[in-house]
C-alpha cells in the first residue's frame, strides 16, 4: 500500500535555496537523459541497420484500422477476459474450499488441503498449462487449450486465494470467534457463518489484484495456442509482417486493462471495510504476501500461534509479544495483526502502535494529503475506536 | 516404472532445470541491482527520477511477462540489434535474462519500498540530525534496514522469478524445463502424467527450501527493536 | 476505548449477502460455461470444416471471411457435396488438436496442412491428397548464397517450435546451421525481414503463402527436398465420404479450378509446386 506516499519526505531536510537549485538542475539533467534514450530508440526503429522502417505508417495502419479491431483485438480481448473471469470465479470457489479445508478442526482434511495448495503454488503455471493442454487434447476434449488455460489458472490462483482466506480469518479479531462460540455456535459453524464471510469481504480487494495476475497469465495461453489477445495480435501481424506493431497495440491494451483493475483494487477496500471487522487491506498490484507454510510473510502469525501455545499452562499473561521483541520482519499490515490478535487488556498501553503513527509531512504541505494517507488514518481510527 | 527411468536416461532433465536455475540466478542478481537503483530513484529528491521510476514500475507490473519476452526477441534483438553473442543459444539465453530482469526489477522495487515502510521514522530523523546527506542516509541507514525488513516479499518475488523462468520458452530458449517437458510429452504421450509429475516435483523440491530459507532469513536478519 | 469494544459479531448480518454473492458467482460461472459449450453443437444442413486461421495463403481469417488454398479447395468440395458457401461453418484446427476434433465429431473434415502419415491413419482416415508439398527454404529477395539446404552451414535458420523440419535440415544437410525457434511462421518471416536469420524452412506452399503476403520482398528457393502428402482428414473409416471427396477433388483438378486456386493464393511469389508430384494423383480409397 501507500504507493503514492512520499517516502522521500523522511530522508532529507527541506532543501534551502542552494539545495533547490541543485535539485532543479539534477531534475532537468535526468529528464533530458531519459528523453534522449527514448529518442535514440525511436531513431533506431526509424532507421534500422537492415530491415524496414518500423515507424512507417504502412506498417502501423493495418495494426490500427477498424478491421484489425473487429477481427482480431476485440475477439482476442474477449477470449482473454472470458478465460480470466471464469478462472477468477473458479479460483474463488477452489480457494474457498481449500481455504476452509486448512481451517477445519479435522487434521486429515487440513493436511490434505495443505499439501494440495502448496503443490499448486509451487508448480509454474506454464507447466500446468502445457500438461493439461496435451492431456485434454490427448483424451479428445474439444477446446482443449481453453480449458487448459482456465484450469491451470484456477489451480494456481485458487491456491493463492485459499491462503488469503486463511490469513483473512487469522486477521479477524479474536472476539468474533469468541462471541459466536458464546452464542452457542459450534466451532465449524462459527468458522462458516461468522469468520469466513468476513474474511471473504476482507480479501475481495486482494481478489481483484488476483484478477490482474490472472489476466496477465492468460497471455501464457498463447504459448499453448489459445487464441487470446496476444495470439490474435500475432495472427494479425502475420498478414502484413508487422508483428512488432500489433504486439505494441496488444501491450497497450493489456496495460490499460490491468491499470484500470489495479485502480479498482485501490478503491474497493473503502467500500469493503464496512462489511468486515478485519482490515480490508489495499494491496499492491501484485500481492507481495500470499501466505503459505513456507512463506516468510507468515512469520508473525506463526510467532503469535507459538506464543499462544507456549502459554497453555496459564500464569500471568505476557505483557509484550515475544515476536514484538524478536523481529520486525514483516510488511506493515502484518504488524497490525500481531497487536490486535494478542491484545492484552491488562496493559492497554502496550497497544501503542509504535510504527503506525502519522508521518509528519516535511516535504509536502498538509493539504496535499494523498488518498492513501486517508485510508491509513481510517484504518488507524477503526482499530483505535 | 521402467519407462520413467528410461526417460531420465534419454533426456537431460537435471540439465533443463539447471538452465532454469541459471536464468533465475542471473536475473535475480541483475533485477536486484536494477530494483535498488529504481527504489533509490523513487525516494530521491529529484522529481523526474521519481516519475521515471514510478512509470517503469507501473509499466512492467501491468504487462504480461510473455509479451515482454516476445518483445525481447522481435523488438530488442530483431530491430534494436541487441545481441550478446553470435551463438543463437547463448544469445537467446541472455535475452531471456534481460526480459526477466526488466520484469522482476519492478517487483523488487516494490518489495524494497514495503521494506522501507518498516524502518521507523526516527532512524531517518536521527540520520538527518547527524547531518548525513540524502545518499548517506539512504545507503547507510535506511536501505540496509529496509533490505532486512523486506526479505519476505523479496523471497516471494524470487520464488515467482524461478517459476517465471519457464516463460523463457517464449524467447526461444529451447533447453529449459517447460520446453523439454513439451518435447517429452510429444514423444511419450502415454506417460504424460508421470512426465508432468517429474517436472512438478522438481519445482516443489527447488521452491520449498527457498521458502524455508526466506522464513529463516527474515527472522534472522530482522532488526531487533 | 480499545479494540474489544467493537467486537460486534458482524457475520450474522453479512451472511445473507454472502450467500447471495456466492450464488451470483455460481450463476456467472454457469453463464460462461454455457457460452463455452454452445460452440460444439451440430447444426442441420451445414458442414463443419477445420482449417488453419493463421496461415497466409492456406487458411487465414481476414475481414470476417477465410482465404487461402485450403479454403478454396474446401469450398469446392463442399459445393460438390451440396453445401453452398453460407452452409459452411469454419472451425480452427490447431495442429495438435486435429485428431481429437475429428474423433469427437467437432468437424466433418479437416484441410489444415494435414500430412498423411501412417501414425495418423491409426486415428483418422484421409481423402486426397489434394497437394504434395515439400520442405523448402524461404530467403530474402536478392539472396544469392543459399540455393538449397546444403548451403546453410554457418547460416541462421528459423522454424516453428515443435516442428521437425529444422532438425531435418541440421541432421541431413548442414550440421553447422544455427536454429531459432519461434511460435509461428510470421515471427520467422519478421526475423528474416530484419536480418537476424538467413532462411526460414517448412513446407513450400506455406512459404509461398508467406512470400505472397510479403509484397515481393521474400522468395521461395524452389527446390523442395522432401514430400508431404496433404490429405483431407475425415472420421476414421468413413470410406463413402472419402470417395465423394475424391470424386470432387479429381473434378477440381481436371477442370483447372485447382490450378487457378493455387495460382491465385500464391500470386506474387512466383511459386511452382513440385511438378513431379503435382497435381497429385488421387489415391484409391483403401478399405481400412
Amino acid at each position: 500500500m501507500s504507493t503514492t506516499k512520499d517516502e522521500s519526505s523522511l530522508l532529507f531536510d527541506q532543501p534551502g535555496p542552494r539545495g533547490l537549485r541543485k535539485i532543479r538542475i539534477a531534475n532537468w539533467l535526468a529528464g533530458l537523459v531519459f528523453i534522449l534514450v527514448i529518442v535514440l530508440i525511436l531513431l533506431r526503429l526509424h532507421n534500422p541497420p537492415d530491415g524496414e522502417n518500423q515507424l512507417s505508417w504502412e506498417l502501423w495502419k493495418p495494426a490500427l484500422e477498424t478491421e484489425a479491431w473487429t477481427d482480431f483485438y476485440l475477439p482476442g480481448l474477449w477470449m482473454t477476459i472470458k478465460a480470466s473471469i471464469l478462472a477468477v470465479l473458479g479460483s474463488m470457489i477452489y480457494g474457498f474450499i481449500f481455504g476452509m479445508g486448512r481451517l477445519l478442526p479435522s487434521k486429515i482434511v487440513r493436511t490434505i488441503s495443505g499439501v494440495i495448495v502448496e503443490f499448486c503454488r509451487a508448480v509454474p503455471v506454464l507447466m500446468l498449462m502445457i500438461f493439461f493442454w496435451r492431456w485434454f487434447a490427448f483424451s479428445g476434449m474439444s477446446e482443449a487449450s481453453y480449458w487448459a488455460v482456465v484450469l491451470s489458472l484456477i489451480l494456481y490462483n485458487g491456491s493463492v486465494v485459499a491462503e488469503l482466506i486463511r490469513s483473512g480469518v487469522g486477521n479477524l479479531p479474536g472476539g468474533q470467534r469468541e462471541a459466536s462460540l458464546a452464542l452457542g455456535l459450534t466451532q465449524t459453524q462459527a468458522l462458516m457463518q461468522i469468520e469466513v464471510p468476513q474474511a471473504i469481504y476482507a480479501m475481495l480487494p486482494a481478489a481483484v489484484t488476483q484478477l490482474i495476475v490472472v489476466l496477465k497469465d492468460t497471455a501464457l495461453g498463447s504459448i499453448i495456442m489459445y487464441t487470446d489477445l496476444l495470439q490474435e495480435s500475432r495472427r494479425l501481424g502475420s498478414m502484413y509482417f508487422n508483428i512488432l506493431q500489433t504486439l505494441v497495440v496488444a501491450a497497450v491494451i493489456y496495460f490499460i486493462v490491468c491499470a484500470l483493475l489495479s485502480k479498482l483494487a485501490r478503491i474497493l477496500p473503502e467500500h469493503m471495510q464496512k462489511r468486515t471487522a478485519a482490515t480490508a487491506t489495499p494491496v499492491d498490484v501484485e500481492p507481495v504476501a500470499p501466505l503459505a507454510i513456507m512463506d516468510a510473510s507468515n512469520v508473525n502469525q506463526i510467532a503469535v500461534a507459538q506464543e499462544v501455545d507456549g502459554n497453555r499452562y496459564g500464569g500471568a499473561p505476557l505483557q509484550h509479544h515475544v515476536h514484538h521483541r524478536g523481529s520486525n520482519a514483516s510488511i506493515r499490515q502484518w504488524r497490525h495483526t500481531r497487536y490486535i490478535q494478542g491484545y492484552d487488556e491488562t496493559h492497554p498501553e502496550s497497544q501503542e502502535e509504535v510504527h503506525n503513527r502519522e508521518i509528519p509531512n516535511l516535504w509536502k504541505r498538509k493539504s496535499s494529503e494523498t488518498d492513501d494517507d486517508a485510508i491509513d488514518q481510517q484504518n488507524h481510527s477503526t482499530e483505535k475506536s | 516404472m521402467n519407462d520413467v527411468l528410461q526417460l531420465f536416461s534419454q533426456y537431460d532433465i537435471p540439465g533443463a532445470f539447471l538452465v532454469n536455475i541459471e536464468l533465475t540466478l542471473w536475473s535475480a542478481l541483475f533485477s536486484m541491482i536494477l530494483g535498488i537503483v529504481l527504489v533509490v530513484m523513487r525516494i530521491s529528491p529529484v522529481s523526474s527520477l521519481r516519475t521515471v521510476s514510478a512509470a517503469y514500475v507501473a509499466l512492467f507490473q501491468n504487462l504480461p511477462l510473455t509479451i515482454i519476452m516476445v518483445f525481447m526477441v522481435l523488438g530488442a534483438f530483431a530491430q534494436l540489434k541487441l545481441s550478446f553473442s553470435n551463438q543463437f543459444d547463448v544469445n537467446f539465453f541472455w535475452l531471456a535474462v534481460v526480459g526477466l530482469t526488466l520484469y522482476t526489477a519492478a517487483f523488487v522495487c516494490e518489495s524494497l519500498r514495503s521494506g522501507i515502510n518498516t524502518v521507523p521514522l526516527g532512524q531517518a530523523e536521527a540520520a538527518r540530525a547527524l547531518g548525513l546527506s540524502f545518499s548517506e542516509s539512504a545507503f547507510q541507514i535506511i536501505l540496509p534496514q529496509a533490505f532486512r525488513g523486506s526479505v519476505a516479499p523479496l523471497g516471494n518475488t524470487f520464488i515467482a522469478l524461478l517459476k517465471n523462468s519457464t516463460v523463457a520458452a517464449a524467447a526461444s530458449v529451447a533447453t529449459e524445463s517447460s520446453s523439454l517437458m513439451s518435447e517429452m510429452i510429444e514423444y511419450h504421450a502415454n506417460s504424460i502424467v508421470a512426465i508432468f509429475f517429474i517436472f512438478a516435483m522438481g519445482y516443489v523440491i527447488l521452491i520449498l527450501p527457498i521458502g524455508a530459507l526466506t522464513t529463516f532469513l527474515s527472522n534472522k536478519l530482522a532488526v531487533r527493536r | 476505548m480499545s479494540v474489544h469494544t467493537r467486537c460486534v459479531v458482524k457475520g450474522t448480518q453479512g451472511i445473507q449477502t454472502w450467500w447471495r454473492a456466492l450464488i451470483a458467482a455460481l450463476c456467472a460461472v454457469a453463464c460462461v460455461f454455457s457460452l463455452a459449450a454452445c460452440g460444439s453443437d451440430k447444426e442441420a444442413g451445414k458442414i463443419r470444416i477445420g482449417i488453419k486461421f493463421d496461415q497466409p495463403g492456406l487458411g487465414f481469417k481476414k475481414a470476417g471471411t477465410y482465404v487461402g488454398f485450403d479454403v478454396d479447395v474446401a469450398k469446392y468440395i463442399a459445393g460438390k457435396l451440396g453445401y453452398s458457401e453460407d452452409k459452411i461453418i469454419w472451425k480452427e484446427a490447431p495442429s495438435k488438436q486435429r485428431e481429437a476434433m475429428l474423433q469427437n465429431g467437432d468437424v466433418d473434415m479437416i484441410l489444415a496442412t494435414y500430412s498423411i502419415t501412417d501414425e495418423r491413419k491409426k486415428a483418422v482416415s484421409f481423402a486426397g491428397p489434394y497437394f504434395v508439398a515439400g520442405q523448402d527454404l524461404m530467403v530474402r529477395k536478392g539472396e544469392t548464397a543459399i540455393h538449397g539446404p546444403q548451403d546453410l552451414n554457418g547460416k541462421r535458420l528459423c522454424s516453428v517450435t515443435g516442428s521437425t523440419s529444422a532438425v531435418t535440415v541440421k541432421a541431413k544437410f548442414a550440421s553447422q546451421v544455427q536454429l531459432m525457434e519461434q511460435p509461428g511462421y510470421a515471427e520467422c518471416a519478421t526475423a528474416l525481414f530484419s536480418g537476424i536469420v538467413d532462411a526460414v524452412t517448412t513446407d513450400d506452399i506455406i512459404l509461398a503463402g508467406l512470400a505472397s503476403a510479403s509484397r515481393g520482398r521474400l522468395t521461395v528457393v524452389g527446390k523442395p527436398f522432401t514430400q508431404e502428402y496433404y490429405g483431407i482428414g475425415i472420421k476414421k473409416g468413413d470410406t463413402a465420404f472419402a470417395q465423394q471427396i475424391n470424386t470432387a477433388l479429381s473434378e477440381m483438378i481436371a477442370n483447372g479450378s485447382w490450378q487457378r486456386a493455387l495460382a491465385y493464393n500464391t500470386r506474387g511469389a512466383h511459386f511452382k509446386p513440385d511438378l513431379k508430384y503435382n497435381p497429385p494423383v488421387i489415391q484409391k480409397v483403401d478399405e481400412q
